[in-house]
């Protein structure tokens, strides 16, 4: 990429004070995209992948908070901004999808009013440009009729819809940037695939840049650029998206890609990777992959892999795997 | 056919959803009926897997509830080893049949009862049935039975609220393994799970069921865990199977639109970039299903018939599809 | 599905093992979260402080009270209406003052609160034995049965507890004009525990209607579990948590309704007073000017009723998964 990236991520901290100790939730993340990008975060849960998309938004519940690093959005640093600002941007220049749409729209007003409220609080628009605007939003997101269903409840919107709904919502600003946390795990999948194609229009149309979090690497290989993979509060592996799914060389990802089962092929046993991924509490030191690591030397277990060109990718490892060796 | 362990025909059941019997009168309300399942049959044969696929509403849970008799059915017959299981479950042989089928759930987290030790819960089927004359050889049994999913027999002390996902879903097999049935109905089993602990589960259940000849009903709305796990798979559509057929004809041939359709829909990260024809509409309200075949309006080959017939399931070069459009050879 | 959306501390941390209350050793208890926040909230600890002392004075009024106030014996006429020991006029030896028959009024507290510690508790125990059954009931049977019971709830909840419980208390006496005392505290445990199982049944039947669809019921059904038992042993032990916290806040409400009917005079007999009855003997003097033979046993009420509300406050809190 020439220009500057969209979004840096450097060195990102994340910690939970708790009576028993402070828990450090994101080690060390780094990471950026760039305008017209889709980048996946993917990982197990407890990776800590829903927790950078917080991070990024300014959504961190309390008492987490930021510890160390920065973010940068467009070359200004968003991570320590006061309250206010922060709101201001949270809806101009960075948009949310969660995951669940019943949650996200408030189920008392109409979906235009919801629309027109954003639209009116970032934008200099009148109350009837504003109207128009929000009509032309749910078009764009694909729902049929929208000067009708503008004035309709949550409720009355199927699931499918009602996420093109929130979709239609967080680019009612024109956001730069839009973070979205799982935003199909709670579809069908005959739905999933058409919100897919919306991000993805989306992405291309308007040049914004797409921080997709999920743990379905299969909407990952359809939807994303690059993508990290995210093991307990840290990033594995980092890299193009066909390089880490075909050629990756951190033995979780590996591990990761060998147990999904594919449908091109035929396999008696998925690869399994032994044990479970570490409770914060109980991080190993050194790599924290190494307890469950088939390739782990004592280097592993002393010291903290920092994240290397391998090959296509970067990965964070002190014995990167050749290509292909354990599939 | 006597070698299919379990044989369903013709089962239905209907919800009865209405509104309050007030509100029916005052506000003139219909009643309101949910065909959650509408005229199923299949056949599973001893030791295989039979996969249920479908999206939201299709009603692949309901039939797993039907065939463990959680629910009555409306219509139709659940045959086991060849006795109606309705009439076993009212009468003096309920408990001998309960003993050869059991059930796996699909949430880790409510499928145990967070007050129970591990013991209790592994050793309640051995006890309500008289498997077990005193605790110790309660203890033994269910020591085996951990072992046997790759859990450690000290991990019967513990209370669930200690383990993963992973581990509550092992116990919840070792539990139904407790009886030694020899059928057990598995509801999305691995779809709380991450990925790799969903690797470590399937692999548990495959050889479980190579070791002890277990026959499987496996329901799962993800495509690709079915291609992994079944013998055999059937479609199913608001409460109809749409197609039904050997695993290796349903993903290289399929013949229904909707089979077709989900094909296309899933997102397989080996083929990235893929470009795919995104599916039309969703998933109709299953209180007012359309009229006739129950996907015409989603249908790129619907013509008349499909609105005012529903489609049998008929054979057609080896798999089974309720289609009129195969039927009638306009199916590519 | 592995759950996305909001970040929280639960993703973060992974849920450190909460143990509750009825679940690990004892030991587990004291590390857990609801040990901790009893430590560090002060009104919590000196409300069961203060609950703790009237217990103790209660169970050992016979050890601790200075005087016996029933024993006729150790009365003297001459020492009645005695105020406290820091008025002019009072004595150390009656710290609070006597009452018109020369009782110290310290000790008829003690034995008083006794009684009204009783009474409350026997009817609360009641209330939780008749309305955690009907709510399991309802819950787990549904239609008509649910219906039903639901409908007695609606039809007792219209009559204020009070009226309900004067109506027992006279219904009683009648029928057995000339019963022995044990008699009529059954009667009162009756009537005060009838006015309090709705609150008991309504809420352990939304528990159970949420407990009964979980999984590890359905998963005792396929083993063949009958539904009595499902009942007792999967679905019972895990709605009693809002349980506690009712019952701890009821005793309060328990002991008052029994102050008021004692008032009245239709409480407990006379020879075992409650402070509800030493509030009413009390009342005769108020407007003479011997006010503490009605302020003391008034301000005892206030007391243990305030405490133990306070813990039943806490305990709700502490009690209610925090961490989303």
């Amino acid at each position: 990429m020439t220009a500057a990236p969209l979004l840096e991520v450097s060195h990102l901290r994340v910690e939970f004070p708790t009576r028993r100790g402070t828990l450090l939730a994101l080690d060390d993340i780094s990471f950026s995209i760039a305008s017209g990008e889709i980048l996946g975060v993917v990982g197990e849960s407890g990776a800590g992948k829903s927790l950078t998309g917080a991070a990024i938004i300014g959504l961190l519940d309390p008492p987490g908070r930021i510890a160390a690093g920065e973010i940068k959005l467009t070359g200004r640093r968003i991570d320590n901004l006061p309250y206010e600002q922060m709101r201001r941007i949270r809806g101009k220049e960075i948009g949310a999808v969660f995951q669940d749409p019943l949650t996200s729209l408030n189920p008392l007003y109409t979906v235009g009013r919801q629309l027109i409220e954003t639209i009116t609080t970032h934008l200099d628009l009148s109350a009837t440009q504003a109207r128009v605007r929000a009509i032309e939003l749910l078009a764009s997101t694909g729902i049929p009729a929208p000067e009708a269903r503008v004035d309709h409840f949550p409720h009355q919107f199927s699931g499918g819809m009602r996420q093109r709904v929130v979709i239609a919502l967080a680019l009612a600003a024109n956001p730069r940037l839009i973070v979205a946390d799982e935003p199909t795990t709670a579809l069908d999948v005959s739905i999933q695939a058409q919100i897919i194609a919306l991000l993805k229009k989306v992405c291309r149309e308007q040049g914004a840049a797409v921080m997709l979090v999920t743990h379905d690497m299969g909407v990952i290989a359809e939807t994303c650029d690059r993508v990290a993979v995210m093991y307990a509060g840290r990033i594995a592996e980092i890299g193009p998206v066909a390089d880490v799914i075909h050629r990756p060389a951190h033995p979780y990802t590996v591990g990761l890609m060998g147990s999904i089962p594919a449908m091109d092929e035929d396999r008696e046993r998925l690869l399994q990777i032994d044990g479970a991924m570490p409770r914060l509490t109980a991080i190993p030191p050194g790599c924290a992959f190494n307890p469950r690591c088939p390739h782990a030397v004592d280097r592993c277990r002393a010291e903290r892999p920092e994240i290397a060109e391998v090959g296509a990718t970067h990965a964070a490892c002190w014995q990167p795997v050749a290509v292909e060796a354990l599939r | 056919m006597s070698t299919h362990l379990v044989e369903v025909q013709d089962l239905a059941k209907i919800f009865d959803v209405s509104p309050p019997w007030l509100n029916r009168v005052v506000e003139r309300k219909p009643k309101a009926f949910v065909h959650a399942v509408d005229g199923v049959s299949f056949g599973i044969e001893r030791g295989r897997t039979l996969a249920l696929v479908g999206e939201s509403g299709c009603g692949k849970s309901t039939v797993a509830r039907l065939l463990v008799g959680l629910y009555g059915a409306t219509r139709g017959a659940v045959r086991f080893d060849g006795e109606d299981i309705a009439k076993t479950l009212g009468g003096s042989g309920a408990q001998k049949l309960r003993r050869r089928m059991q059930m796996i759930f699909q949430d880790p987290y409510a499928s145990l009862n967070p007050r129970w030790k591990v013991l209790d819960i592994v050793a309640e089927p051995l006890r309500e049935h008289g498997l077990v004359k005193d605790a110790a050889e309660a203890r033994r049994r269910v020591a085996e039975l951990l072992s046997s999913v790759g859990l450690n027999p000290a991990d019967a002390e513990k209370f669930p609220h200690q383990f993963s996902g992973g581990q509550r879903q092992r116990i919840s097999i070792a539990r139904a393994l407790a009886t030694q049935p020899e059928f057990l109905v598995c509801d999305e089993p691995t779809s709380a799970l991450d990925v790799s602990v969903q690797a470590q589960v399937l692999n548990i259940m495959k050889d479980l069921q190579r070791e002890r000849g277990l026959t499987y009903l496996f329901i799962s709305h993800n495509l690709a865990v079915v291609r992994h796990v079944a013998d055999q798979v059937g479609v199913m559509y608001l409460g109809r199977l749409v197609e039904v057929a050997d695993k290796a004809k349903l993903f290289s041939t399929p013949r229904h639109p909707y089979t077709r359709m989900l094909l296309d829909a899933i997102p397989d990260i080996h083929m990235t970039g893929r470009a795919r024809t995104p599916v039309q509409g969703e998933v109709p309200n299953p209180l007012n299903p359309p009229s006739g075949c129950s996907f015409h309006p989603r249908c790129p080959l619907a013509n008349a018939r499909c609105k005012a017939e529903r489609p049998a399931l008929l054979e057609f070069k080896g798999v089974r599809v309720a289609c009129h459009a195969v039927e009638e050879g306009r199916a590519a | 599905m592995p759950s996305g959306g909001r970040a929280s501390l639960t993703m973060a941390v992974d849920a450190d093992p909460k143990p509750t209350a009825s679940a690990s050793a004892l030991r587990g208890f004291f590390d857990g979260d609801v040990w901790h926040s009893f430590r560090t909230s002060p009104v919590a600890m000196l409300a069961a402080f203060i609950v703790l002392v009237c217990f103790v004075c209660a169970l050992f009024a016979e050890i601790v009270a200075p005087h016996n106030p029933f024993d006729l014996a150790t009365l003297e006429l001459l020492d009645s209406l005695k105020p406290p020991a820091w008025v002019e006029g009072g004595e150390a030896k009656y710290s609070l003052g006597t009452d018109g028959q020369g009782r110290d009024i310290l000790s008829a507290l003690m034995y008083g609160a006794r009684i009204s510690l009783l009474v409350g508790i026997a009817s609360v125990l009641l209330s939780i034995l008749i309305g955690v059954s009907l709510g399991l009931l309802a819950g787990f049977l549904g239609g008509r049965t649910d219906a039903f019971i639901m409908r007695i709830c609606d039809v007792m909840l219209s009559f204020p507890s009070i009226l309900v419980a004067l109506m027992i208390s006279g219904i009683g006496r009648s029928l057995f004009p000339h019963a022995p005392d044990m008699l009529a505290f059954v009667v009162l445990v009756l009537a005060i525990a009838l006015t309090g199982w709705v609150q008991y049944a309504r809420t352990v039947r939304g528990s159970t209607l949420v407990e009964r669809n979980k999984e590890y019921v359905q998963a005792a059904r396929v083993i063949g579990v009958g539904p009595l038992r499902i009942m007792r042993r999967h679905v019972l032990p895990n709605v009693l948590g809002p349980v506690l916290v009712l019952a701890t806040i009821q005793i309060a409400s328990a002991i008052i309704t029994e102050a008021t009917l004692s008032f009245l005079g239709v409480g407990v007999p006379a020879t075992s007073p409650s402070l509800g009855t030493l509030i009413r003997n009390g009342n005769d003097y108020l407007f003479s000017g011997e006010w503490w033979i009605t302020a003391w046993p008034s301000l005892t009420l206030v007391l243990i009723t305030l405490s133990v509300n306070l813990l039943g406050d806490w305990l709700r809190d502490a009690l209610n998964p925090r961490l989303r």
